[in-house]
């Protein structure tokens, strides 16, 4: 059965696909010129802009960025604390998560209030920054990965997952005389590899495209991680240590600054660009889970 | 009884760093009520009643800042919160499954930039010699000064801001819409009515309960703008605009040493936050027949 449609529907969606393929362009555009401008040789670009000649092509921009020790390590830096951030992150989310969804667990309910506070109020930056600072935790890379850990929406998301798992699985497993402990491990985490994924995927995120943290714990840039590395070089203005030299012509450093700041766009963006595709659904997903609790 | 030892074990991690990292802060924000003296410690040091919140409360900076932080704020929630629910509508109407999927996953994407790539683009595009220059100077013969001209600062600020979140933000909405029965829509139009109507009669009533709670988490953390973004569109010029509480917390407290004064900053922030979305919910519930967030 298909309704004709009248005149203003067929204005309707014209009208609407003029403006969704506007709102496309406005945000593809601006990402498209970036990794375009980096492909590009810097005079050309500096003088005639984007230009689709093969002859004006360049990967100048690449060599600089990844024959420069301070990008390469803070690409290190930032894969060790996304990685690890994401592993500590799920596996606590997803043992409390599954605590809380056991519903003769006592006191369940108080302590789960004790989380949702948390998302309401907290000390604020300067006492968590003194707490920091007393465990003594500044230049080291704990402050990066351990203050940040608990994130109770994931909590909420694994607990949700959980309490979708029909009860007789573990009732039946429970009369065969198997402990929680079994249950947990035998029959529950085997079926959680999908909530696991997806807290994982926001975290290991959420830590990559961080630089705050990074910035008030961290003193010693040998742990500096990529965002912070990006941050003086596209807002700070400044060439990565060792990147060039002082009897370079103004002329000259100005072309390269350009041309480092879209490869090193690119490359801290690379990761995160390539994951994105495969990984839409689980990431819709964690949004889903989330907020029709 | 006994078989929830290993439950409470599970628990544990999460319990331990939430008491640990969540609540031995909020302890330590008396910190705002006292004179810190780092020999003494917090607990130590001297109480001084509300010293540092009138301190903050008169101080000559106190106006613009509290002004700034609200700005940006109020007219970023107005401008952006409108934004995903139009475009959750009109990519509810694309009948192609497969071009729906690649608009979205295009419209998803700017979300997974960072704030320092983001604001590194800002500079790059609105800088004197930038793209975005380069067309206004051909047209007007000379460039603006997008970002040490406070007069743009906010536009800047909100703009980019929905450019990166607006498509992800909609995501929630286009699921509530798929999941309205079509059969609604059939009867709709079989009584006549055209897509507007229907968008207007199904489509809107449907998102309602979601707008609403999006629309008071929104305004709840209207003071606690994005700091991390601020900082990094800050420029010596584009202070009088720029300047907002957190950031003004950072700079006092960290960067000045002035802990206590900071942190009463701090606390004040997230007193006006808490009462914003206490109202704010409170509003809702009437106009939202009695649904709010509590």
């Amino acid at each position: 059965m298909y309704i004709k449609h009248s005149r203003i529907d067929r204005l309707f969606i014209t009208v609407n696909t003029i403006l969704l393929t506007l709102a496309v362009l406005i945000v593809v555009v601006p990402l498209v010129y970036v990794v375009i401008a980096s492909f590009m040789d810097p005079t050309v670009l500096l003088s005639k802009g984007i230009s689709f000649h093969v002859s004006d092509w360049s990967m100048e921009g690449y060599n600089l960025i990844l024959s420069n020790p301070a990008m390469v390590r803070g690409f290190a830096n930032a894969v060790f604390y996304s990685v690890s951030f994401a592993l500590i992150t799920s596996a606590v989310s997803i043992f409390a998560g599954y605590a809380l969804s056991v519903s003769d667990l006592v006191g369940r309910n108080a302590f789960m209030t004790l989380f949702v506070i948390t998302m309401f109020f907290s000390g604020g930056l300067i006492p968590t920054y003194m707490l920091v600072k007393n465990l003594g935790m500044l230049d080291t890379v704990w402050a990066i990965i351990i203050p940040g850990v608990v994130n109770v929406w994931n909590i909420i998301l694994a607990r949700t997952f959980f309490k979708g798992i029909p009860n007789e699985l573990k009732e039946a497993a429970n009369v065969d005389g198997a402990s929680e402990l079994l249950i947990f491990f035998k029959i529950v985490l085997p079926l959680s590899k999908p909530i696991v994924f997806v807290i994982a995927l926001y975290a290991f995120v959420g830590q990559w495209n961080s630089y705050f943290d990074a910035m008030i714990y961290l003193d010693n840039a040998k742990l500096h991680p990529l965002q912070l590395v990006l941050r003086s070089i596209l807002i700070q203005n400044q060439a990565p240590p060792g990147m060039i030299s002082d009897q370079l012509a103004m002329n000259e450093l100005k072309r390269l600054s350009e041309m480092i700041k879209y490869s090193s766009i690119v490359i801290s963006s690379l990761p995160l660009i390539v994951m994105y595709p495969f990984f839409q659904k689980y990431f819709e997903k964690g949004v889903m889970v989330g907020s029709l609790k | 009884m006994r078989k929830n030892y290993f439950l409470y074990l599970l628990l544990a991690p999460a319990l331990i760093l939430t008491l640990v990292f969540k609540y031995i802060p909020m302890y330590g924000a008396i910190i705002a009520f006292k004179d810190f003296n780092p020999i003494q410690g917090i607990w130590g040091s001297d109480w001084v009643g509300f010293k540092y919140f009138t301190k903050f409360l008169t101080s000559p900076n106190f106006g613009d800042i509290f002004l700034n932080t609200l700005k940006i704020s109020f007219y970023g929630l107005i401008l952006g919160f409108p934004v995903p629910i139009i475009l959750a509508v009109m990519l509810n109407q694309i009948r192609k499954a497969g071009i729906k999927k690649n608009v979205q996953l295009a419209l998803y994407a700017p979300n997974f930039i960072s704030v320092v790539v983001v604001v590194g683009m800002i500079f790059i595009f609105m800088s004197p010699t930038g793209p975005i220059n380069q067309m206004i100077s051909s047209m007007t013969g000379k460039p603006l000064m997008f970002m040490s001209d406070p007069a743009y600062f906010r536009s800047i600020y909100i703009l980019s801001g929905i450019w990166q979140a607006a498509g992800w933000s909609s995501i929630i909405y286009v699921a509530a819409l798929a999941n309205v029965d079509p059969e609604l829509h059939n009867a709709a139009s079989l009584d006549g009515a055209n897509i507007l109507q229907r968008i207007r009669h199904i489509d809107l009533p449907t998102i309602r309960p979601i707008m609403a709670i999006v629309f008071i988490l929104a305004a709840g953390g209207i003071m606690s703008v994005g700091f991390e973004k601020a900082y990094l569109m800050q420029t010596s010029m584009n202070l009088p605009a720029s300047e907002i509480i957190p950031t003004y917390v950072y700079k006092v407290g960290l960067q000045s040493g002035d802990y206590a004064y900071s942190a009463a900053v701090g606390l004040f922030n997230s007193v006006i936050n808490v009462i914003l979305m206490i109202s704010v919910n409170f509003v809702v519930k009437k106009l939202n027949e009695g649904e709010g967030l509590y």
